[in-house]
């Protein structure tokens, strides 16, 4: 019978992504579908989401952004250290179409990496546009090189790629191509913009949402969204961006961990 | 055929969303209701912001589920705010669930979410998780049950029922002092044990708060004998609460003397349309047995 209970991994690798964010891999046949998370326990001291950001038939990886308590001591763990896991939880993204167009803000890049590989297994054709305040913060170039995957970068400070925000290059994009699908991961108000760019020019577009998560399992109630009570992680993670823009406080206000709402 | 009655409260139906599931938001709420919950329960409201536990805070086992949310809260002024828009956009019963770890905040906290006029009150005297007063449940005591009840009664006109822990030696007595004390329902019963578990590669308790209460099919039994006794003692109605999941536990539950049933870790096992589902199976067994409403059964169980 399956039960809620972490499965404890030995660490196998850690690799430096960019300034503070790291990526560990685990030797775990995982079973995951891209846009899924787990919750990584580091015994007792706390347990958080995190989007699975690689995954091949014996190894699965997350990507870690060091922003926290609970981030910064993942990111002072070792190789060999024992974490639990459990998941993977939540839907995951639909692939549609020939020629898809990603969007990552920083460490949203996880899961439209691993969505990438996936794709391109798929033979469709995979634009991806990599957002980053600078160029320390880059994430996957190389990984996506690498699968001939094309990618754009922009970063806030124009310190690497173009000048400027991920959607001003989605913009040229969308009016440039013919693009079946936009999938978005990252800051909520980036991925607002998204949503209603690809609404306009009646683009399929999916979203990836992040809300405070206690079970990860659809019953403490912690995660659900305005006004729908949406569960970010049974009903999403992954949501479409029309449904995202129904919800009331989608870019607007989120809980903390109370229950209180806090702005964005 | 499913409807039921708490303090002239009409339900639709008799299956309740149990406090601490899915009740943060009114909007989560809707969502239960609009599921086929004939009432939602609120998660324990408090008059002060908590965050509750760390994480891990619910683990699953063979045999049911065991948490420690720590009774997070937003705090009694954001509390009456969820349940004011309940209000607004529901018509479907809302139980305000409230905690408090003095006696003396329970009248407070009773008195302050009555503002928002929700049906009926729930006392949580009974969550095992987090230190009370005296270092013990407020429910393990029938002197103390009943000196919360009273406060409680004295600080509001809304029907208060009081949540009763099923980790007592004898529960007829705490029931019968809160009935004497003014209550007009009975929720029973709260979460078991505490229990653990314990990881066994780290040689570590899983959740944060090591132990936790446990919940689903494991407390079933236990529940459906609390409810029993307490039919037996107490001439209020019954919210019979622990370990259902389909439509032959509710009706069990509903034989033992509850007037309506808790559901909580079902919507785990079943899904959130849990309650429908619940339902559909019951009037099933009902129409196969021949029963037409629900009195035919409430306490069908004493009559041996
Ligand atoms: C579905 C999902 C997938 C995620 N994937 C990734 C990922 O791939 N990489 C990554 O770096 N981060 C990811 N996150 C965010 C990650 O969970 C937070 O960065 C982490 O919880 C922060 O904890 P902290 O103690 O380091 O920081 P804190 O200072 O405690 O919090 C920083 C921010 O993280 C949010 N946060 C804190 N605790 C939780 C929680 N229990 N659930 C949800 N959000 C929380 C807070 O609201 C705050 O905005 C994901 C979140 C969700 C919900
Ligand atoms: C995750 C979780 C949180 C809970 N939180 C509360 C709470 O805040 N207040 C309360 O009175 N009961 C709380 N309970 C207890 C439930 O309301 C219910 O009495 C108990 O779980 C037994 O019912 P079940 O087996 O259907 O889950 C909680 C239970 C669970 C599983
Ligand atoms: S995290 Fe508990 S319901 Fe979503």
């Amino acid at each position: 019978m399956k039960t809620e209970q972490p499965i404890v991994l030995q660490i196998k690798k850690i690799v430096n992504e960019a300034s503070k964010i790291k990526t560990f891999i685990f030797d775990y046949r995982l079973d995951s579908e891209p846009g899924q998370f787990i919750n990584l326990w580091i015994p007792r001291f706390d347990e958080k989401p995190f989007s699975i950001s690689y995954q091949d038939d014996k190894k699965f990886a997350v990507t870690v952004a060091c922003i926290g308590p609970f981030t910064e001591k993942m990111c002072s763990l070792k190789e060999g250290d024992l974490v639990g896991i459990r998941g993977p939880y939540g839907k995951s993204f639909n692939l549609k179409g020939k020629n898809i167009v990603l969007v990552g803000g920083g460490c949203g890049c996880g899961p439209l990496a691993f969505l990438a590989d996936e794709a391109v297994k798929k033979k469709i054709n995979v634009n991806f546009i990599i957002g980053a305040r600078t160029k320390d913060a880059l994430l996957f170039l190389e990984r996506m090189k690498k699968s001939n995957i094309k990618t754009f970068v922009t970063t806030d400070d124009g310190s690497f790629g173009v000048k400027g925000f991920a959607t001003d290059l989605l913009k040229d994009f969308l009016e440039k191509n013919h693009i079946d699908a936009v999938y978005s991961c990252g800051p909520e108000k980036m991925m607002k913009k998204v949503a209603e760019m690809c609404k306009n020019k009646k683009i399929y577009c999916e979203l990836s949402l992040e809300r405070y998560m206690k079970c990860g399992f659809g019953i403490c109630g912690q995660c659900c969204m305005d006004d729908s009570g949406f569960r970010v992680c049974t009903d999403g993670p992954i949501i479409q961006g029309e449904e995202a823009l129904k919800l009331k406080e989608f870019g607007d206000y989120r809980r903390d961990a109370s229950g209180k709402k806090v702005k964005l | 055929m499913l409807s039921t009655k708490l303090c002239g409260i009409k339900l639709d139906n008799p299956t309740i969303l149990a406090s601490g599931i899915l009740g943060v938001t009114a909007s989560s709420l809707i969502n239960a209701a609009n599921n086929g919950a004939g009432a939602v329960t609120t998660k324990s409201i408090s008059l002060e912001e908590r965050k509750g536990h760390s994480n891990p805070v619910i683990v699953t086992f063979e045999g049911g589920m065991i948490n420690a949310v720590g009774l997070s809260s937003p705090g009694i002024e954001n509390g009456i705010e969820e349940v004011k828009e309940f209000k607004k956009r529901s018509k479907t019963p809302i139980i305000a669930s409230i905690f408090a770890s003095k006696t003396a905040e329970f009248g407070e906290a009773a008195k302050r979410i009555s503002e928002a006029k929700p049906d009926l009150i729930e006392v949580n005297i009974s969550c095992p998780n987090v230190e009370a007063e005296f270092g013990k449940l407020f429910a393990a005591d029938a002197k103390v049950a009943a000196s919360v009840t009273e406060i409680v009664k004295n600080s509001t006109k809304i029907p208060v029922f009081v949540k009763l822990s099923p980790n007592v030696s004898n529960i007829k007595e705490i029931a019968k002092a809160v009935e004497a004390a003014g209550a007009d329902g009975i929720t029973a019963v709260n979460t078991a044990g505490p229990g653990m578990v314990i990881d066994i590669k780290t040689a570590k308790p899983i959740l944060h708060n090591k132990m936790g209460g446990i919940s689903g099919a494991a407390l079933r039994p236990i529940a459906v004998r609390c409810v029993y006794d307490i039919y037996e003692t107490v001439k209020i109605p019954i919210i019979g609460t622990g370990g259902i999941t389909n439509g032959r536990d509710a009706v069990e539950m509903l034989m033992a003397g509850a007037t309506a049933v808790g559901i909580g870790s079902g919507v785990y096992y079943r899904g959130i349309d849990v309650f429908k589902k619940v339902c559909s199976e019951i009037e099933e067994f009902m129409k196969k047995e021949g029963y037409k409403n629900l009195k035919e059964i409430i306490g069908k169980a004493h009559e041996n």
